[in-house]
């Protein structure tokens, strides 16, 4: 996995909430068997009318976007579904942060295995985002190393992250290598709970 | 005197592994549910890092997302999927997996047939690439979807990454009306806590209204926990519980010295819940979802929500565009809304009790006119029974197309869709737009309200529905 450390980049501001992920990638996507190749289809019935043009109401359509990299979004994001789908599209799309107040637990995890990080902020401090992006693209730096964010213009956060998860985006480390060093303690659970061979 | 903990807390801490300084602590999973959706790059993740599925005995597989319900007989016609489905196949094979294959009699919606078969247990770990696999927490196991990244893991480690989750006591005292139903009860309680407010926490449902569920009841409660933000929902087992898991085919064999274990995972008196939420079941009547996310609910005997009645700007706004979405006023009444086609199915609501709910209302009724409904049973066994118990005939005679099992129009991912503008009473779990196709609109209910909005082309209050015998 690609290791996150610091990250500069354009804002997408998404005035959503409950953004699921039945929209982020709809399930006529979901059929490929590989992991890659998912952007093009990323918020597929928003981004295009029913003749396959590009919606020009919708948000990241805006030609400045063309090169965004952080997701601000509203509360609840990415709820719905498990699929993986989703952080794929967004990765493969080209997002490396999504920035909201609250995410669901699944899509957050799945984030991490991707090497895309999911950010919680203060809802006034997401408004504030808002409000920074409403004149124009807005640019942000994501320092993961420092656990703070912040743009040239004075605003300057910190956030929160569990320690072994930000070990894990900041070293890009392999989870199941990680975890089969640990195999002889799987091998006594199992045989302390009787669990056949199997 | 032991500090008493909750039914989470005693799973919980029976299958930690290890929790190495600085790490999320090693769970053990006791059951891997597969599917062909969420897998195939599980299983070459593995294949390129020349590992093996540690435990295949724990580990089952079936279709059920994509597969066609028409006859299975003729082969797939979308390529796509039905290279989904062979490529599920081949990794069955390939790595040793028990698949319960399209022409298996056993075949049918994941959550559906691990209970059915006797392989959810109570105090069992349970994960599955799936949101709903909350479902099996109903007979008291801690059971979660994980994304495609973790299915693999899982399999090449049978252990999952996990910090301990916050625990929300989800109370129901008193007893439901007749006419109202679990998915009522359910919807009802998601439109209390908001689609978030399970986040980061396994709701455990308790209480007399709880206990009183039938066990497929249960399935149906806990199923719809993902839509209020829980990763899992579970209801401590019971004599429901250890009833209908006797005699399953995946039963222990010593089922008794099993039911002894069972007994002692029941939640403590005084035990500790992050949080705690009382509710009535006398206050729930039949629910219909009238937005985009299952906490936009009212009751049938409501009227849509007018956006600027909402107290906060956000769901002000997330109304005002659901409404546009869904072709609603605010200020309509419920029982007013007109529908085109009606869908009894999906993991929530396509066992054997949602169909004979569902056909007690038509027997004898015509489907309107204006309406094109189906029935899908959840699994092969729930649709021979139902054949078995005739109810096929009723639903047949009545217009409603019979299906083979599958997720079907839950999700339309095979060719059961809704066109652009229509409009769909479903007893699914998801109103998100475009679900069930695209520009399709969704109402959730329950199989009765369903089966009632089939025959009289609206939304119709079942509590005042005259049966026919
Ligand atoms: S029936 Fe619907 S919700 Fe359930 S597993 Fe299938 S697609 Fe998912």
């Amino acid at each position: 996995m690609e290791p996150f450390t610091i990250h500069t980049g354009v804002v997408a501001a998404l005035d959503r909430a409950n953004v699921d992920t039945d929209q982020i990638i709809p399930k006529q996507f979901l059929k490929r068997i590989e992991r890659t190749g998912f952007g093009e289809f990323l918020f597929f019935d928003w981004r295009f009318l029913a003749d396959g043009s590009p919606n020009p109401d919708f948000e990241l359509n805006a030609p400045e976007l063309a090169d965004a990299s952080i997701l601000l979004a509203r509360r609840n994001f990415g709820c719905g579904s498990s699929r993986e789908h989703a952080p794929w599209a967004l990765g493969d799309y080209g997002f490396r942060v999504v920035i909201a107040p609250t995410f669901a637990d699944i899509f957050y995890s799945n984030c991490f295995q991707n090497g895309i990080l999911p950010i919680r902020l203060e809802e006034t401090d997401v408004d504030e985002l808002f409000r920074r992006s409403e004149a124009g693209p807005s640019r942000l730096t994501v320092d993961l190393t420092t656990q703070t964010i912040s743009d040239d213009s004075g605003f300057s956060r910190g956030f929160e992250i569990d320690a072994f998860r930000r070990r894990s985006l900041l070293e890009g480390l392999d989870a199941i290598g990680l975890t089969l060093q640990h195999a002889a303690a799987i091998d006594e659970w199992e045989q302390a709970h009787g669990v056949p061979q199997g | 005197m032991a500090t008493p903990r909750s039914l989470l807390d005693k799973i919980w801490d029976q299958h930690v592994v290890c929790a190495p300084a600085g790490e999320q602590p090693l769970i053990y999973i006791d059951l891997h549910l597969v599917h062909e959706v969420t897998s195939p790059q599980a299983f070459e993740g593995l294949r390129l890092a020349g590992r093996k599925v540690r435990r295949p005995g724990k580990t089952f597989a079936t279709p059920d997302h994509n597969v066609p319900t028409t006859d299975r007989s003729l082969p797939i016609a979308d390529p796509i999927s039905r290279q989904q489905i062979d490529t599920l196949r081949n990794n069955c094979r390939e790595f040793g997996v028990r698949l319960f294959d399209l022409d298996d009699a056993d075949q049918g919606i994941v959550h559906v047939i691990g209970p059915e078969m006797g392989l959810t247990q109570p105090g069992m770990t349970i994960v599955c690439g799936d949101s709903h696999t909350a479902t099996h927490g109903a007979l008291g196991a801690l059971a979660f979807g994980i994304g495609t990244s973790e299915v693999e893991h899982v399999l090449a480690t049978q252990t999952l990454r996990q910090s301990k989750p916050k625990s929300l006591e989800l109370r129901v005292e008193g007893e439901l009306a007749p006419g109202v139903t679990a998915k009522d009860l359910v919807l009802f309680l998601i439109g209390k806590i908001s689609t978030e407010g399970g986040t980061g926490s396994v709701i455990e449902y308790t209480g007399p209204c709880i206990r009183r569920l039938s066990m497929e009841q249960r399935m149906t409660v806990c199923n719809m926990s993902i839509e209020g933000g829980a990763r899992a929902g579970m209801i401590a087992p019971d004599a429901t519980t250890f009833d209908y898991l006797r005699g399953r085919d995946f039963a222990p064999h010593n089922f008794d010295a099993a039911v002894a274990k069972w007994e002692l995972l029941a939640s403590d008196p005084g035990c500790h819940y992050d949080r705690t939420e009382v509710f009535n079941g006398a206050d729930v009547v039949p629910q219909v979802t009238w937005g985009t996310n299952p906490a936009q609910v009212v009751g049938v005997d409501a009227v849509v929500p007018d956006p600027a009645s909402l107290t906060t700007a956000a769901d002000r706004d997330s109304a005002t565009r659901a409404l546009e979405y869904m072709g609603l006023a605010g200020g309509a009444k419920i029982t007013d809304i007109p529908l085109d086609r009606v869908f009894i199915g999906s993991c929530t609501n396509s066992r054997i009790e949602d169909l004979r709910e569902a056909a007690r209302v038509v027997r004898g009724y015509r489907v309107a006119s204006s309406i094109s409904a189906m029935v899908v049973p959840g699994s092969g066994r729930v649709k021979r029974q139902a054949e078995a118990e005739g109810l096929d005939s009723i639903f047949r005679e009545a217009g409603f197309d019979w299906r083979e099992a599958g997720c079907s129009m839950c999700l339309g991912m095979n060719p059961d869709t809704l066109a652009v503008g229509e409009r769909c009473a479903s007893t699914s779990n998801r109103n998100f737009e475009g679900r069930q196709g695209k520009g399709g609109r969704t109402h959730l209910v329950s199989p009765s309200m369903a089966a009632a909005a089939a025959i009289n082309g609206h939304f119709t209050d079942i509590r005042g529905w005259n049966y026919n015998g």
